[in-house]
């Protein structure tokens, strides 16, 4: 079965959720989801086992060759992602049980567990797919599941959030398919390993210049790069808590990750740093879109929405590593992938606890936290000191890493940046402890959240500890991944 | 609409023609033009007819939506098991050599029911989508 590892981590949610779609009640739907995405889990674990023994996994969709077939194709990189996602759908999935019910209704249970494993399948299907144009499609499969998860939030502004998000999420997505089709016209292929052998040489074309832009601009509203994040604070703040803290660690990232494909990989270092003004472009964006989105932050009255701006803000490291265009700097920006979504999926899951049991996840309803839910808020600080980027957390790691990197170049500035970055953190995240140890609890009758919400939480909380503590695995991936990407497309 | 009766009249001579055309459409698209998504399109349209001429309680009666949703999911699995016993025949996954001892017939075979899938899916997700939007007004 080893060899067909990258197909079954797809084929668990493909098979899961039409069936889920028929079971009826709350828990059997559930149930099914939970130990599909364990079974995914395991095999992603796998591949990257493999892929650590053997180097790049090639798997041959119904057993047509590429460049005229569709070929999956893993390495260390999208390793990397699908044991993120797939590890991050393992941990919400159990904790969804009662959040979902609570917030959702039973009834609507099954659409909701069919449409969260449409999620991994779109998201696991970007990661393991080595063809252009099967990304556009797994892309629609994601995108389509979300709109529908973020429109059954309580709130009935989900259903606007729902809506700008799908009318920006089609226009990157229409951008990123023209450019595709840019590419096609020119080198007559749709395989990212083959477009990369292709393109060097018609690379001074003004077709593909713009198609790297249209690419690049599309996948970068599917990302929520400032100044294109505008629907995200609303998608996330309405949609329900586990979707929140689903697609807060995951979601974006997968975008990251086809952004990494596509400037790495298919373009080339050379071709977008060098011809192509990347740098320049993404640099200053990020640096606005990380200080900006911080200072926002932190007058957010609403928790929720406070983490889904310092969300941006965290994708403004992430692309600020990237675009770098060197080997640490990507290594520093894969890392912020992994961690920065076990922080936020640590802290999404915190609001959720808090929803949970306040009804609300206002700073009003964090008061006093420390005396009615202290597990609760002691996974709040633990997860903010990680956002933060306290030594002996994720944080740090990346952090670190990306100051490395920036240090690397030389460029003061972005250290400075980056450093003034984080102080914002220590106040947005400060507020809230601040409101959780002084305040006067709005309700003192509230207990602590039940074990269902408190065990998958703080199995992320300890991740956030371990992997800052024991770097090896992380650290030694994204190397890899980074040489491997850095080395450019074709690894055979 | 009962006052149209040349409208039903045409209707109901079409609409069994249009769903000639659709399974024509769907098992004639291993040879020609055509294939599951379009069939299931041609065959919804009929409902959709259906609908417009004799009312939704009607058409619903014909195709309930519990049973649309059934025929929905199972198209999906239809389509997902096609590969899966490729899979388990030796081959990789929807690969359809390996589907019968003959690589071409597998080929057939594989496409056939791939596509059958296909249709079932896209056919009875049409309606379900028709339904439910020609509902809405009735319901508030």
């Amino acid at each position: 079965m080893l060899a067909h590892l990258p197909v079954l981590v797809i084929l668990a949610p493909l098979l899961g959720a039409p069936v889920a779609s028929l079971l009826r009640g709350p828990n059997w739907p559930w149930l099914l989801a939970t130990l599909l995405s364990w079974f995914a889990l395991l095999c992603s674990v796998l591949l990257l086992i493999q892929v650590n023994a053997q180097g790049t996994f090639i798997y041959t969709m119904g057993g047509w060759e590429a460049p005229w077939g569709i070929e999956y194709r893993i390495d260390f990189a999208n390793a990397l992602l699908l044991v993120l996602i797939t590890g991050l759908a393992s941990v919400v999935l159990p904790y969804a049980r009662l959040s979902v019910e609570h917030e959702i209704g039973a009834d609507r249970c099954p659409l909701f567990y069919t449409a969260l494993l449409l999620l991994i399948l779109g998201l696991c299907g970007i990661t393991v797919t080595g063809d252009a144009f099967n990304v556009f499609v797994f892309l629609e499969v994601s995108s389509l599941a979300t709109y529908t998860l973020i429109a059954m939030g309580r709130d009935r502004r989900a259903l606007t959030a729902s809506f700008s998000y799908l009318i920006m999420g089609t226009i990157g997505a229409t951008f990123y398919l023209i450019g595709v089709g840019f590419l096609y016209v020119m080198t007559g292929t749709l395989n990212m390993a083959d477009l990369a052998e292709r393109l060097p040489a018609i690379s001074d074309s003004s077709t593909v210049r713009t198609a790297f832009a249209f690419i690049v601009t599309g996948i970068c509203l599917k990302l929520a790069l400032f100044p294109l994040h505008l629907w995200l604070p609303n998608a996330y703040t309405y949609s329900p808590s586990a979707v929140t803290a689903f697609l807060g660690a995951t979601a974006t990232k997968v975008a990251v990750y086809v952004l990494i494909r596509f400037v790495f990989t298919i373009f080339g270092v050379e071709f977008s740093f060098g011809a192509e003004p990347l740098a320049e472009v993404l640099v200053p964006l990020a640096i606005i879109g990380l200080l900006s989105a911080s200072t926002v932050s932190i007058m957010q009255p609403n928790i929720k929405r406070m983490l889904a701006y310092s969300s941006v803000a965290q994708i403004g490291y992430i692309v600020l590593g990237l675009a770098m265009g060197t080997a640490m700097g990507l290594t520093a920006s894969l890392l912020h992938v992994f961690n920065h979504g076990l922080m936020k999926g640590a802290l999404f899951m915190v609001m959720g606890a808090v929803a949970y049991r306040m009804g609300g996840t206002s700073i009003d309803d964090m008061r006093g936290l420390a005396k009615t839910m202290p597990l609760t808020f002691w996974a709040f600080v633990l997860g903010g000191l990680s956002l933060i980027g306290v030594p002996l957390t994720v944080g740090f790691v990346s952090k670190w890493h990306l100051i490395l990197a920036s240090l690397e170049l030389g460029w003061w500035p972005v250290v400075v940046a980056i450093l003034a970055g984080s102080m914002l953190a220590v106040v947005y995240v400060g507020r809230v402890v601040e409101a959780g140890f002084f305040g006067e609890p709005k309700d003192a009758t509230k207990r602590e959240a039940p074990w269902g919400l408190l065990v998958p939480l703080w199995v992320l909380v300890i991740a956030n500890i371990w992997f800052g503590i024991d770097t090896r695995l992380t650290v030694d991936i994204a190397e890899a991944a980074a040489a491997q990407l850095m080395a450019g497309g074709v690894v055979r | 609409m009962s006052d149209h009766l040349i409208l039903r009249i045409v209707g109901k001579f079409l609409i069994p023609y249009i769903l000639l055309f659709g399974l024509y459409v769907q098992f004639h698209g291993d040879f020609g033009p055509g294939g599951g998504f379009q069939a299931g399109v041609i065959f919804a349209s009929a409902f959709v007819i259906h609908t417009l001429l004799f009312g939704l309680e009607s058409a619903e009666r014909i195709a309930p939506q519990w049973v649309l949703k059934i025929v929905a999911a199972s198209g999906v699995l239809i389509y997902a098991l096609v590969g899966v016993a490729a899979m388990l025949m030796g081959g990789n996954y929807l690969d359809y050599d390996f589907l019968a001892a003959d690589p071409i017939a597998g080929q057939h075979i594989g496409i056939i029911l791939v596509e059958f899938g296909v249709g079932l899916t896209v056919a009875s997700v049409m309606m379900l989508l028709f339904f439910t939007f020609a509902g809405r007004g009735e319901a508030s």
